[in-house]
């Protein structure tokens, strides 16, 4: 599929034209924001309504309707940003948030906007309302039938609760260099969590999915009982954990979700920003060896309905499949239109913002490592005395120093080549760029995670997606409790 | 170049909106309801290597509506307060509210709870700041952190500047209001060795500019953080007492006051279910929230649903005196509200301390832990397991640094094996502590 100007037409009328705004219009507080000095301008409309419904005790206990938008315009000057916004779309607000972010410079030279080029991007998913496409009666029907089989699944789960929520955002942006770009994102998420109780001991379970794509795909996936059972099961398998090592040892990632490593231990190092300042573990390391050789890593956008995936990013960019890491050399950063042009690279479409409130920077999509050939079955075979981590409750990491952290919440101990018992949660923390080189065996069973990550960085949280085969590292620290 | 906010008629103004709301939630058929409405407005000017990196002038509000059709309840909420918005949002949380289910806990809090004791607590200080002396103030604070020998590069400083206004009111006929105001200064560095980059930081944060540290320690603070990092080496891997510094010690409130809140309990997602009562730490340690201090970061005379908030003992000699509970959460538990909806207010500790010398004599061998990274904290069991760099300590003296290991143990035990609290309080957040001594963890490192 191409971009249609009908996307262009249909933010308009939901954005502008309730403020008495048109797309023409909109050169005018392009033109202030784009004041003296002032070398790239862009204006940023955003509308989102989202639904969110929880169920507890085997009943919908709460339901939240939200209604947000407004317009956020940033003007840059070499390094300089200057940024404001408005939660009123109309000629004065624009005029109004366009003085204050030129302000950020009071003099020099100034300059014309582009032309407008409309920004023709493939779509990545389908342009609809998610929150239209179920009754009220079908969100409350699947939110009980996750109770039911939660419930029905074992008899030692004391606690349901799930949630299905939504987002329907409508963005346009409008930029000094001629971008003229709307995009009309769903994003919906069912979750479970379960309590299980047995011989006086008490564990979580927790899973859930979804995507770019209407609550009615949640419905025909199944949602509800898939993730029902698969929290049962977690909760079940973390009642039998024993306590984790404590020590350094091989760590054996399964497929999917475990990929949130790429994330924190590459992702972040990766981005533009942090490179562009010389303040990632990874500044300056363009074209050499920053991971074992068959590592190949990308930030890929352009996956079919992915949580992460972008048809054009927060300043106009079509998404993009960025290489990262290729067999091992670093190749790409993920870049914003500032960092880029700093850096005199080209934008990667990862430029991403919370909301019209927030300025935009280089973020990850969805971050994949790429199949390897061997069997996982091989790989966990290989393992004399290591840690099987198949889930995990969430990272973070220093750029600079490049330590990671990640938290198990499923994982096993791997002993003669054998995966035996379960794990308490154990934290797992390493190097990112040792880390990778220590990559010694890659799966053939690429697989994406289900579709709940949320990332964040500076305060502003954003979806994405992660993916990877079963990896194993020759060495990582396991931060359990038995030394 | 903030743009001027008068508090008082913006508070005037979300009166009447929230006023606006509730009329006609209860004419459309509500049976009770409640809006929280605020505006907010600040100023942040970010420097980095000696220029202006960004200027960002926010103006946030909304107003959330949350209701109730006999024991149904449904919310809806917009950044927008216009009429239109308003009854936008009443119809649309009156229409879920047909779905979702009766549930007998529902409801706000007893009309008899309202706060009626509304004392001004002196948390609105407005800041009369303009670009040009933010940008003053942080580039004083990189200069002074930058000029430290060893410093290799500035990751930047930033002054934020804020203030705002807050309703709630319900149809009990509770109209609370509250302006507020928070400024912060905060500096971040980067030192370099043969071994690779650290990065460091330090703020201030205070509700009176008058009460922030000035620029130029904020700066030298962070530069000293920063390199004492450089160096670092992995601590041995075995059982060892640790040392937590004040701003990890106040996370460790944190997980406990989770642990004690309603919500968890009545879920029995708390390692603190069924332990009121019971001892969890030494006896000589005591914990407290004082809601109506002056002037401090968390202070308010009602709570997040109109209840009067008041001065709870939560830990009383080392044992659990009260949970904290909303009306919902007690509902659901069978008790009564502590004032607590929406969380504690200024916790403050009553213990013994000690001097963070003292407190390194004491522990001999072990490690003090500054920095603390990832989620692996378990409410439902309180089994704990995090990432950590910090000093290695011998014979009560810092040896060297450490980084890249993890601390892992239960909450419950490190709690009961609280050794001895510091003197070095930190003041720049809701909870006041010093460091934490705990007797024993297993640190996984090398």
């Amino acid at each position: 599929m191409t971009a249609h100007t009908s996307d262009l037409d249909f933010a308009a009328s939901i954005l502008l034209t309730p403020g008495g705004l048109d797309l023409q219009s909109l050169d005018t507080g392009l033109d202030v924001a784009l004041g003296a000095g002032i070398d790239y301008a862009d204006l940023y409309f955003q509308r989102t309504w989202q639904e969110g419904w929880v169920l507890e005790d085997g009943r919908v206990k709460e339901a939240s309707y939200n209604i947000d938008g407004g317009v956020g315009v940033r003007s840059l000057a070499g390094e300089k940003t200057g940024f404001a916004y408005s939660n009123q779309i109309n000629e004065s607000a624009l005029l109004d948030t366009g003085r204050t972010a030129a302000g950020i410079v009071r003099s020099g030279q100034k300059r014309a906007g582009q032309p407008v080029a409309i920004t023709h991007a493939e779509h990545f998913y389908a342009g609809i309302d998610p929150l239209a496409g179920l009754s009220a009666e079908e969100k409350v029907a699947m939110l009980m039938e996750a109770d039911r089989v939660a419930r029905a699944a074992d008899p030692s789960v004391s606690q349901v609760s799930a949630s299905l929520s939504g987002t329907y955002e409508v963005v346009l942006v409008r930029a000094s260099d001629g971008t003229l770009a709307a995009d009309i994102r769903p994003l919906v998420r069912f979750n479970v969590s379960v309590i299980a109780a047995k011989n006086g001991r008490r564990e979580r379970g927790g899973a859930g999915g979804g995507g770019r794509y209407s609550m009615a795909t949640l419905k025909e996936q199944g949602a509800p009982a898939i993730y029902a059972k698969e929290a049962v099961r977690q909760a079940l398998v973390n009642l039998e954990a024993i306590d984790a090592p404590a020590g350094q040892m091989p760590v054996v990632l399964g497929a999917g979700w475990p990929g949130i490593l790429l994330h924190e231990a590459v992702g972040h190092g990766l981005e533009g920003d942090f490179n562009r300042k010389g303040s990632s573990a990874f500044s300056g390391r363009m074209g050499e060896r920053v991971a074992a050789k068959g590592v190949t890593v990308v930030d890929d956008a352009t996956i079919m309905d992915g949580r992460g995936s972008l048809s054009v990013d927060d300043e106009g960019t079509p998404g993009q499949n960025t290489p990262l890491i290729e067999d091992g050399i670093l190749t790409g950063y993920m870049q914003d239109k500032l960092n880029a042009r700093l850096m005199g690279m080209a934008p990667t479409g990862n430029a991403r913002r919370e909301s019209f409130a927030h300025l935009p920077m280089p973020r990850m999509t969805n971050t994949v490592m790429l199949a390897g050939q061997d069997d996982p079955e091989e790989i966990i075979k290989s393992v004399n005395r290591g840690i099987y981590a198949v889930s995990f409750g969430g990272g973070q990491v220093d750029i600079t120093s490049g330590k990671f952290v990640f938290s198990a919440s499923e994982a096993y101990m791997i002993e003669d080549g054998k995966v035996t018992a379960p794990v308490k949660g154990a934290t797992l923390i390493g190097n990112g760029p040792e880390a990778m080189g220590r990559v010694s065996m890659i799966g053939h069973d690429m697989a994406m995670d289900t579709g709940v990550g949320v990332c964040g960085k500076e305060g502003q949280g954003v979806p994405v997606g992660v993916g990877q085969p079963t990896l194993k590292l020759d060495e990582l620290t396991v931060g359990g409790t038995q030394s | 170049m903030a743009q001027a906010f008068d508090a008082a008629a913006q508070q005037q103004e979300l009166v009447a909106r929230a006023e606006e709301a509730l009329t006609l939630a209860k004419k459309l058929g509500a049976d009770q309801a409640e809006v929280g409405a605020s505006v907010d407005q600040g100023l942040s000017v970010s420097v980095r290597q000696g220029e202006v990196e960004t200027v960002e002038l926010s103006r946030d509000q909304g107003i959330a509506v949350t209701l109730y059709v006999g024991s149904r309840k449904g919310s809806a909420s917009s950044s927008d307060a216009s009429s239109a918005s308003i009854k936008a949002a009443v119809e649309k949380a009156l229409s879920i509210a047909r779905y979702t289910g009766e549930d007998p806990a529902a409801g706000l809090a007893e009309a008899s709870l309202m706060a009626t004791h509304l004392p001004d607590l002196d948390v609105h200080h407005p800041w009369a700041l303009d670009t040009e002396r933010a940008t003053e103030l942080a580039l004083a604070c990189e200069r002074a952190g930058s000029e430290v020998a060893g410093i290799h590069q500035s990751e930047g400083a930033s002054l934020s500047s804020g203030e705002g206004v807050r309703v709630y009111a319900n149809s009990h006929g509770f109209v609370g209001t509250q302006k507020g105001s928070s400024h912060s200064l905060s500096c971040m560095l980067i030192a370099q060795d043969e071994h690779g980059m650290q990065r460091d930081y330090d703020y201030t944060s205070a509700r009176d500019p008058r009460a922030l540290r000035d620029p130029q320690s904020v700066g030298r603070e962070a530069a000293r953080r920063t390199l004492r990092r450089l160096g670092a080496k992995r601590p041995p891997t075995g059982t060892f007492p640790v040392l937590f510094d004040p701003s990890l010690a106040s996370g460790l409130v944190g997980h406990l006051m989770g642990a004690l809140a309603g919500g968890a309990l009545y879920r029995e997602a708390s390692f603190l279910c069924d332990k009121l009562g019971e001892p969890l730490f030494p006896e000589w340690f005591s914990l407290e929230e004082r809601p109506l201090e002056v002037g401090a970061m968390a202070s308010s005379p009602f709570d997040g649903e109109g209840v009067q908030t008041r001065h709870n003992r939560f830990i009383e000699d080392g044992r659990i005196a009260s949970y904290m509970l909303s009306s919902y959460s007690a509902r659901r538990l069978g008790m009564t509200t502590t004032g607590n909806a929406g969380g504690a207010r200024n916790i403050r500790l009553e213990a013994p301390q000690e001097s963070l010398e003292a407190l390194l004599s004491r522990m001999g061998r072990g490690v003090l832990v500054t920095e603390l990274m990832g989620q692996g904290v378990n409410s439902v069991t309180g089994d704990y397991s995090r990432g950590a760099a910090g000093f290695w300590v011998e014979n009560g003296q810092i040896q060297y640094p450490v980084e890249e290991f993890t601390i892992a143990g239960n909450l419950m035990t490190m709690f009961k094996g609280l050794q001895a609290l510091g003197d070095d309080i930190d003041t720049r957040g809701s909870i006041y502590t010093g460091s934490w001594l705990v007797d024993a963890m297993t640190v996984a490192g090398d």
